[in-house]
């Protein structure tokens, strides 16, 4: 294993978070206020508890997931795309690093400031309502395979784009609307019946369901079958990493 | 794994590679070449003759279609940990993230080969490469000469055995281009083996032990610079006469003479391959006898352009061959 080349893209990408702060680690903390602020202060007052859970603590892991899973798409995606897009990846494709070392390096980072900004926020939701946490163990499973396998998956975004617009249409169009209608600020059980069916189409559900009952022991689904899916996702990432790198897609000619 | 070397067998050896990409364009073609230590090998050729896929093939960043490279008798793919730690590669684009500094970015390349931190190498290369004074720069500030330099320092950050430079002097003025000469220079002083891509035959000409033409995915030619020169290089003699002559004299018919549109010079060409006489004594006397006089000879010798020229496009030599002479035939 060549450790010092894990090491240099681990800390080279955390000292790129480090020199746009502003925009890597205060920007998303920011925008999660400002959901407490309406969804929690002003809105939440008025909805009535979800489950015995009042609903500013009850979008808290939602919150927390909508967070996760963009900020580690778009860190992964940006972390690899961006070295396309000037042409210094070819310093990393000649360098004696195998493609397991490449992903761990730059899967690690995103996935570690993915893990700083949920923290952050965690910590955050703790100013605007009272939060206890029931199963913390669970909770920091669901949290760093959350962090983890988003990542990869923003790798491969980042692999796969080959111009900034196809670095955010998956994001955007895809994973932001999922995020949304997977139960994010609402129990699926709010839902009518026609749509509690579709939306357990979404795997985003599984995820916020799972993370959800480690705080407050509610689920929309089984929690055993929200950590199978979050695996399966990250076997599916794993492989289509592997299949990218094996067959060069996209990064050799 | 199978080291397959000894002592005096190639760093590099590449057998019968072949590329050919997605969209069916062949790059490579039979590809064969070997390159010793130490040496400084120059591959010329015009504009997509395939250079840039030769070394990006053995650096790792494009897949051949057939054959195979060894790099220090290790195979470029299945032991391609070794082969690539040997290797730096100065890349023909300026390709450096604009918001890094210099210091970071050249350790950042040093452990991305695998070698632990040395703050006192790096420094010394910096100084070498006369950097130090923008080690905490960011990339995006400096010149474009600079920048070039960065990239060196980036590929000689892991203390390679061979350099690959990838036209590194394109696009930049004169005066940077003999100080990139004079750090090829030193770099092949301490040991390391070069290979670069260029299409300035001048560079080539300055500072490489051997040649190698390439041209349309094939390797033309491969050789020693001084005995290609030798080996190809025509002569010729101008003799310049004291009278103008309207006509050749029959006298001299045999020697193929060219004769100048003013009638003043006389252009004998001849061949340093041959074994035999160069006929110059023969001549000299049979313009004597003809009763032409003479004012002054001169002899030039083909330039490894004129050479280059001869074997990427024979008529084009041809023709400016005739018309640099400024010579008619009778």
């Amino acid at each position: 294993m060549n450790l010092p080349a894990i090491k240099a893209i681990y800390f080279n990408e955390m000292r790129r978070t480090g020199n746009t702060l502003l925009q890597s680690i205060a920007s998303p903390v920011i925008s999660t206020a400002l959901y407490f602020v309406v969804f929690g202060a002003a809105i939440g007052s008025r909805i009535q508890n979800i489950d015995n859970v009042p609903y500013g603590v009850f979008i808290v892991p939602g919150l927390m997931m909508l967070s996760l899973l963009t900020q580690s798409i778009s860190n992964a995606s940006f972390g690899i795309f961006f070295p396309k897009f000037t042409g210094t990846i070819y310093e990393i494709m000649s360098a004696p690093i195998s493609y397991l070392e490449i992903v761990i390096g730059f899967v690690g980072a995103a996935a570690t400031k993915s893990f700083i900004i949920g923290t952050i926020i965690l910590i955050t939701a703790n100013f605007f309502v009272d939060l206890e946490i029931a199963h913390p163990f669970w909770m920091m499973a669901f949290f760093i395979l959350t962090c983890i396998s988003f990542s990869l998956f923003g790798f491969i975004i980042g692999l796969w784009a080959d111009n900034f617009e196809k670095l955010q249409l998956i994001p955007l169009l895809v994973i932001t609307p999922l995020v949304f209608l997977g139960g994010s600020f609402y129990s699926v059980d709010m839902l009518p019946e026609f749509w509690q069916k579709v939306t357990l189409f979404n795997p985003v559900l599984y995820l916020i369901s799972g993370f959800r009952w480690s705080f407050f022991e509610v689920s929309d689904v089984s929690v055993g079958i929200s950590l199978l899916m979050i695996l399966a996702f990250l076997a599916a990432c794993l492989g289509m990493v592997w299949w990218m790198f094996k067959t060069g897609y996209k990064l050799k000619n | 794994m199978t080291k397959t070397t000894t002592v005096a067998d190639p760093v590099i050896s590449v057998k019968e590679l072949s590329k050919t990409y997605k969209g069916g364009h062949q790059a490579l073609k039979n590809i064969n070449l070997d390159i010793q230590k130490g040496e400084i090998l120059a591959l010329l050729g015009p504009n997509g003759a395939g250079k840039t896929t030769l070394i990006s093939t053995i650096c790792g960043l494009v897949q051949p279609s057939a054959g195979s490279v060894t790099v220090g008798g290790y195979d470029i793919i299945n032991d391609y940990k070794k082969t690539r730690g040997m290797i730096g590669l100065v890349p023909q684009e300026l390709t450096l993230g604009a918001f890094d500094k210099v210091w970071n970015t050249i350790r950042f390349s040093r452990g991305l080969f695998g070698k632990s931190a040395d703050e006192s190498y790096l420094e010394k290369l910096l100084t070498d490469l006369s950097l130090i004074d923008k080690k905490n720069s960011l990339l995006m500030t400096l010149s474009g000469g600079m920048k070039r330099r960065v990239l060196i320092a980036k590929a000689l950050a892991h203390e390679p055995d061979i350099l690959f430079l990838d036209e590194p002097t394109a696009g930049v003025d004169v005066e940077l281009r003999k100080d990139m000469w004079a750090i090829v220079e030193d770099l092949r002083q301490s040991g390391v083996t070069i290979i670069l891509t260029t299409h300035y035959i001048e560079e080539a000409e300055e500072i490489a032990d051997r040649v190698g033409v390439i041209n349309a995915g094939e390797l033309l030619l491969l050789e020693d610079k001084k005995v290609l020169m030798q080996k190809l290089g025509k002569k010729q003699l101008r003799i310049e006469l004291r009278e103008p002559c309207t006509t050749i004299p029959a006298l001299l018919e045999k020697y193929d003479l060219l004769l100048s549109e003013d009638g003043l010079n006389l252009v004998y060409s001849y061949d340093t391959r041959s074994d035999d006489r160069t006929g110059i004594t023969s001549l000299l006397t049979a313009i004597n006898e003809s009763g032409l006089v003479l004012k002054d000879i001169h002899t030039s010798q083909s330039s490894l352009e004129d050479i280059f020229i001869g074997l990427v496009n024979p008529l084009d030599s041809q023709e400016s061959s005739s018309s640099a002479s400024g010579a008619t035939a009778p």
